[in-house]
Formats: structure tokens, sequence, C-alpha cells
């Protein structure tokens, strides 16, 4: 019979190592699925990674798909610093989007200061509807997760509303698209590729962000009320204010991913502009184990998995559930990997 | 006669620290044998070996000569052994009898609740406990807490009974209690494993004591061979106690003055009714009375971590009754918390780190809105020689430290901040006698440069050593105001119980 015991002693090298065995393990299971379906896994991993990695074409796909995986994934770590729950990371990308579509569309701004307005109303946008539940935590203790996660669907109703709706392109044939963005306000690409410049203030703010967590006088007290919440009060530390605070942050990077979505690689607002990026940056965090450098590598990680997984689809004739499928099974053994790092399994022995 | 339970030449190691280094440990049936030694000494990690916590590097545990492996407190339950650990594994919201039947869940008549009922009851008739079954856990004072826990191990009938600081949180009166338990335990032919820094305590109690010091056994003495003295030297070795004496001094400056104060009840204690204290200057003002009865509101509403009902606080005649903990401490007060581990510091976070929980705003430890590392650095290998905090590695986090080390660390923290006024709740509660007469001297030495302090504590011979005078408190008031030099043990009891009042 085996059963479990809570460890005292759990080193720091299986704490670290453990959540990329779980990967591994995700991808076993995946090979074994494949396997049922007739499907030759080698060749299917293979695949997966030539068509991510195996070309110039192919690891710019990859980069474009990090960069709101990297902007989201530390929006979400910032929050999970502090032991708040944001699974609204995505619609706080939408609300960011829609901040950005706005200037673009309406404000009459161009140029370089048109991007820059778009790009603080993304921040604002998604920082303020992110805000709201912080400050319904902070002041009323309303739980955060059903907050954020309801808030996810508000969000993209309102955005099917407005490309449905008032800010349709009146000569898009009727479809749910905004007007295109103009030129001087869609972001500049790399090489010819769909790489933009979103993918560089992604990468600034992987440093900025790192830099705020792990230098500044912030980042310590985001540690400290994450870690106690009655040490941090003990030591005067406001921690209201700082829900709100960092619930904002949290947001406006969420907010921003959008701005790049828009501005970088769509250029115009639309229905369904996130492949529920929000929700894979809490896989993205927790692999992360909450630190900024760890979101920059695992967001590219993902990455592989979501352009290699698309490829799986023309390759392999699968279906798009099974690369939902794929990130469940990643997201399912990484929860296990946390109760083994919490807790031994001990075989239990006839007799004595 | 051959040992019941015989530890020999354990070794467990943590990354980058030696916990027991070779120990060994006899214990004989009947018998109370204290473990005795420095912080950090390794008695709580050999006594989790012995609970199955832990599985050691290597050496042997040998039960009536049989050696055994523990793989899990279930292990070791089922060998007969049982530990009270010190802070305390019981389901809150549940009732006595619910957490005993948890702890028992596997025992054969576990389905038969009135066969249980009826074995608990004898069990409680047996030592004369008295303690109601249906009553939540909440609702009892620390003392019954830990009656709950013995009562667990007893109905397993266990043969060795591991206590790790059990007085730690208790009041006297609860101590003496619980004492003759242990003696009455013992007298049924079983052991117990008893760890303590209190002097008095091992005296009274001990048949057998262990002295370990660095992982390693130094000595094992039976009754009769030793003495206070003896043992400390044994402990202390080659060290050096720390020496100081009070001198006489005039107050005359008030630095902190409380004015009727009233503020509410919270679980198990009272609240603070029409309380009045003057605190003066270079004052050690000692609070002596039984747990709970407001003491820790008292330092609460001082540290502005609770707001009180009415009443006023001045300190330096500037009002901070409204303030928040912040503000309060830039007025200079500091805070040695009762409750160290869920209210003094951040578990997860390094030694460094907590080393400035409260002034890391302040000047050295910020530059702009970064922190300075080296400043925080420097200070925690500043603040970890003068303590002798045995911090383990680089980085480790605090709660991997020994119990009377994270107090050191709570204390080093509150008193480097030079604070105009101090107050510290229980401040060598688990500290080594070493430790606690540093603590002594540096309060001592900060009196000199006109630091204020408010030591509430029960231990009344630190009380008598430190204070220049002694407010005694019993349910939110104060029942008397006397002067160590002229009073006695007896007087101050009579005014603890509340009998004195006038
Ligand atoms: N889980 C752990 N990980 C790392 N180090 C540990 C761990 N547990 C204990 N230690 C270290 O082992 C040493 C012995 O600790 P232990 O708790 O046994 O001391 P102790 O004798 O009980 O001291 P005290 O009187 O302060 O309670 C200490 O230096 C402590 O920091
Ligand atoms: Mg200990």
């Amino acid at each position: 019979m085996i059963r479990f015991e809570k460890r005292k002693d759990a080193s720091k090298l299986f704490t670290a190592v453990a959540p990329f065995m779980s990967v591994l393990f995700a991808l076993l299971t995946a090979a074994l699925i494949m396997l049922f379906a007739g499907i030759n896994p080698i060749a299917a991993y293979a695949g997966m990674i030539k068509e991510s990695l195996g070309s110039f074409y192919g690891v710019s796909e990859t980069l474009v798909k990090s960069t709101p995986l990297i902007l989201t994934g530390l929006g979400v770590s910032i929050a999970f610093r502090m032991k708040i729950w944001n699974i609204g990371a995505d619609g706080q990308l939408y609300m960011g989007a829609m901040g950005a579509s706005y200037v673009a569309l309406y404000s009459g701004l161009t140029g370089i200061t048109g991007i820059a307005v778009m790009l603080f109303a993304a921040a604002v946008a998604g920082g303020l509807w992110a805000g709201v539940s912080g400050f319904l935590k902070a002041k009323a203790n309303v739980n955060e997760i059903i907050v954020t996660l309801l808030m996810n669907y508000i969000a993209i109703a309102w955005v099917s509303y407005l490309v449905y709706g008032p800010w349709k392109d009146p000569s898009g044939f009727n479809f749910p698209l905004t007007p295109r963005f103009s030129p001087d306000l869609v972001l500049s690409t790399f090489f010819n590729t769909r790489l933009h410049t979103g993918f560089i203030i992604a990468l600034a703010l992987v440093a900025i962000v790192y830099i705020f967590m792990e230098k500044t006088v912030w980042g310590y007290e985001i540690k400290v009320i994450g870690n106690n919440p009655k040490a941090a009060k003990y030591a005067g530390i406001s921690i209201d204010r700082k829900i709100i605070g960092v619930m904002f942050l949290s947001g406006a990077l969420a907010g921003i991913a959008g701005f790049g979505e828009v501005a970088g690689v769509q250029g115009r607002l639309q229905e369904g502009i996130s492949h529920g990026y929000g929700y894979t940056a809490i896989i993205v965090a927790w692999l992360a184990g909450r630190s900024a450098i760890g979101v920059l590598v695992v967001s590219v990680i993902m990455a592989v998995i979501l352009v290699g997984g698309d490829s799986l689809q023309i390759l392999m004739q699968l279906p798009v559930a099974f690369v939902n499928l794929f990130q469940g099974l990643i997201l399912f053994f990484i929860l296990a990997s946390d109760f083994f790092i919490q807790n031994r399994p001990v075989i239990k022995r006839s007799g004595k | 006669m051959e040992a019941l339970l015989k530890v020999e030449s354990v070794v467990k190691t943590f990354p980058g620290v030696k916990a027991l280094d070779g120990v060994n440990l006899n214990i004989y049936q009947g018998e109370i044998h204290t473990l005795l030694g420095e912080n950090g000494a390794g008695k709580s990690t050999l006594m989790n070996v012995l609970n199955g916590l832990y599985s050691p590097d290597s050496g042997t545990l040998r039960i009536n000569g049989q050696p055994y492996i523990f793989r899990s407190p279930k292990d070791s339950i089922k060998a007969g052994i049982g530990m009270v650990h010190q802070h305390f594994m019981l389901v809150y919201n549940n009732t006595v009898f619910e957490n005993i039947l948890l702890a028992v869940s596997d025992l054969p008549f576990w389905l038969d609740k009135k066969k249980l009922r009826t074995r608990i009851k004898e069990i409680l008739d047996r030592f004369s406990l008295h303690i109601e079954l249906d009553e939540p856990i909440r609702k009892l004072s620390i003392g019954q807490q830990q009656w709950v826990e013995l009562v667990k191990l007893l109905i397993r009938d266990c043969k060795v009974l591991i206590l790790d600081e059990p007085t730690a949180v208790l009041t006297p009166q609860e101590s003496d209690r619980l004492f003759g338990f242990l003696k009455q335990f013992k007298e049924e032919g079983r052991s117990v494993i008893f760890i303590s820094h209190k002097m008095r305590e091992v005296m009274e109690l001990s048949d057998r004591v262990t002295v370990l010091k660095k992982g390693t056994t130094v000595k094992e003495l039976i009754r009769g061979e030793f003495d206070e003295t003896v043992l400390a030297g044994l402990m202390i070795g080659t060290d050096e106690i720390p020496v100081w004496e009070k001198d006489r001094k005039e107050f005359k400056e008030t630095v902190l003055s409380i004015e009727h104060l009233f503020a509410d009840k919270e679980k198990n204690m009272s609240d603070l009714i029409d309380f009045s204290l003057e605190l003066r200057k270079g004052e050690i003002l000692g609070i002596a009375g039984v747990a709970g009865n407001g003491q820790k509101t008292l330092a609460e509403v001082l540290t502005g971590l609770k707001p009180p009902v009415s009443g006023k606080i001045y300190a330096a005649g500037k009002d901070i009754t409204n303030s928040d903990s912040r503000k309060a401490y830039i007025a200079g007060i500091a805070h040695v918390p009762e409750d160290r581990k869920s209210m003094g510091i951040a578990p997860e976070m390094s030694v460094d780190e907590n080393l400035i929980l409260k002034s890391y705003k302040e000047k050295p430890f910020r530059k702009f809105i970064f922190q300075n590392f080296k400043a925080i650095k420097e200070n925690a290998e500043k603040q970890i020689a003068d303590f002798a905090i045995k911090a383990g590695p680089k980085g480790t986090p605090i709660r991997l430290l020994s119990g009377g080390n994270i107090q050191k660390v709570i204390i080093a923290r509150e008193l480097s901040m030079r604070p105009s006024v101090l107050v510290a709740l229980y401040p060598t509660r688990g500290l080594d006698m070493g430790s606690a007469e540093y603590v002594h001297k540096v309060i001592m030495d900060a009196r000199k440069d006109d630091m204020s302090t408010i030591v509430i504590s029960e231990d009344l011979d630190e009380l008598l050593k430190l204070s220049d005078r002694i407010a005694v408190m019993f349910r939110g008031r104060i029942t008397g105001i006397v002067e160590p030099e002229h009073t006695s043990r007896e007087e101050i009891g009579l005014l603890m119980s509340g009998e004195a009042a006038q």
C-alpha cells in the first residue's frame, strides 16, 4: 500500500527539478495518447521542433507567440508573489487591446506619439480592469480568483460588442473587425517576418520587472506580504494599498500584451486575439517559479509547444483539441509535482 | 539495566549544516530524561529523528535492543514513541473529541465512538485532567490544548513521551500541573524525554540529563551527579557568560504615558480596563502576570497594531493613540512580539532579510527606491556575530533555524534599531542561558543610553533581576506596582492572582 507523508526536508535541487520532470511526464503521456491514435510520437515531436525552431521563419513565429506569454506571465507572476491569484490576465489583455485600439482609431494621434499613447492606454485599461478585483479584495476581502475569472468574460463580451457594433469597419463586408490602423500606428517588424517591436518591449519589461521584484524596496514589501501578511502588518507595510497597486501592475502588463497583439500582429482589433494566452500565463508563472527571468525562458518553451502544436494539426492531421489536451496535461503534472514536493510516497510494508 | 531506547552515533545533515554529528542517547524505563543544550545544539532535530520525521544519514536506533528504522511518524507511534510538538497539531474548529478521534483513526475501536469516549474519560480521570470533550479547540487555553495533545498520545498507550520545550508557552501554574502529570506517568513505568532551558524545571524533574553540544553528546549524568552549576558548566564549556549589573539611576522624564485605556477583548484574554501607566526615560518596567490577562493586548495597542476603544497614549508628549504601526515605530517603539513564528518573521525569507523587516525603509538599507544589499549584508553579519546566531549557510530561510535562534533574530532586529522605547514580550523565552544573559545585558546597556523598556514576562526571576519597577496585571488592570528591592515573590504572586487588589 502506498500512502503519503508530509516532507519536512525537501531539497532545493528536487524542488527546482520537479516542474521540469513534470513537463517530461506530460510529454510521455501525450506520446502514449498519440500511440493509441496510431501516430508515431517521435515523428510528431520531431516535427514540432522542426517547425518551431528548425527555420528562421519558425523561430520568428515562436518569438511572436512568446511575446504575449512573456507579458501576461510577468503580470501573473507579480501577483503570485503576493499570493494574489490573478487568473484574469486574458480579460486584461482584451481590455489593453481595446484601449490601444481606441487611441489608434479615434484619437487622431500619429507616429511615435500615437504608439506611445496606445501603449499607455493599453496599460491603464488592463491595469484598471485588474485593479477592480484588487480594490474589492483589499476593501471587502472579495475572492480575487472569482472576480478576475468572471471579468474575463465581460472583457471578451465588450470586445465582441465593439467589433460587431460601433467600431466595425464600414468597408469590411460586415466582418466583425475594426478598420486597419493607419500604417504609422502599426509596430515595425523585423526581416520580413511577423516578429514586431512588441517583443523588444517584452524583453525590456522582463528586465524592469526583474529589477522591480528583486532589487527594490517594493519588491521586498511584496515578498513579505506574500510570505506572511501578519508580519507585514507588524512591519508597518500597508497591505491594502499594495494589493491594489500590484493588481494594477499585473493587469497593466497583460494590457501591454493586448497592445502588442493589436498593434504588432493584427493591425486592428478583432475577436479571438488572445489564444488563451492569459490562461497559459498561469502555467508559465507557475513553472517559472514566479521569477522574471524564469518567465522569459518558460514563455519561449511554451511558445515552441504552441507553434509546434499548431503544426501538428497540419503535419499529423491532429485536431486543435489535441494541443489543448497537451497543455492541460502539463498543468496537471505541474500540480502533481507540487504535491510530490510537499509529500513523499511511503510504501507500507507488511509485517512491522 | 539495558536502555529502553538507545540512539547510537546518529548523524543528520541539512544543506550546509551538520545538525547531529554522532549523537548518543540512552533512555531507560521509568525515567524523566532531560535534554540540555544551547540553541541550535540539535535537540529538536534529534527528537524529530526519534519521531520519524527525519531519517538519519547514519547511526542506529534500538528499542529493547532491537534495531528500528522509522520511515514516518506513524512508525514511531507504533513503536510506542509519542511527541508533543512545540506548535500543536490540532484542528481549531473541531471539538476535543473529534481531534482525538482523528489521531486514532487507525485503531481497531475507531468506529465505536462510545468505547473511545469511555477510554478517554478513563485517561482524563486517571490523571485528573479537566477537559470538556465537546468544546471546540479554539476555545481552550494553550495549557488545555497541550493536554489534548497528550491525551492523543496516551490513548495509544505510548511508552516514551517526548516534550519539546513544553513549558515555553505555559503559565507557571500550568507547568506545575504538567510536572505532576509527568511524575505520575513515570511512576507507571514509562519514560519521558523533556527539553527545557529553564534550570529550575530541569532540577525539579530530571532523573537523568544528557547534555548536547554542536550535535554531539557531551555527557550523561544521573540525579545526584548534577546541580545547576555543573550543568551550566557542561553546556557552556569554555564560552564566557556575559556579565552585567544594574546601577542605580534617577528617573525624571516620562517617555510614554498611557491614560485610561480601554481595549477590546480577544480570544482567551482579557481586554484592558481603564488602564493607566507611566514609563519613565531610561527605566525598565517589568509587567508580571499570568499570560492572558491583557499583556498581549497592551503590547499591540502600544505598538499601534490594535486600536484602543478609548483612552490616550502619549510618546514623548506626542499623541500616538491612533497612528498605525509604522508611525508608532518612527516615534520610536520597538516590539518583540509574543508569537514569534506567526508575527515576528517572514518564514521563507532569509535571515538577512528578516533582520531588516522593521527598518528596510530607513537609511542605510535603502538607496532611493533600491535596497542597499551591501548594508543589509553587513548588518546581518554584525547581528549574527553579536548575538551568536546559528544562521546556517547564506540565504537559508529563517524558518529552518532552531527555535531559540529565530527568537534571537527578532530581538537582535528590534534592539539594533536603537529604539527609545522597547516593548518586549517574553524576550528570553526559548533562549539558552548564555543567550538570555546576553539579551539582558544588551537591554541593560541600552538602559544606560536611556532606552525605556517594558518587559512582559512570567518569569519572576527575570523580572526581579532586570526591572526598576514591576507592575502586576490581573484581568486587564494593574493590581499593584512594586520595586524589586522591596518586594517578595509571595507579594507579587498575591497581586498576580488579584487577591491583594484594593
Ligand atoms: N530542516 C532544516 N533545514 C536546515 N537546517 C536545519 C533544519 N532543522 C534544523 N536545522 C539546523 O540544525 C541545527 C540544530 O537545530 P535544532 O532545531 O535541532 O536545535 P535545538 O537544539 O532544538 O535549538 P533550540 O534550543 O534553539 O530549539 C540548527 O543550526 C538549525 O539551523
Ligand atoms: Mg528546538
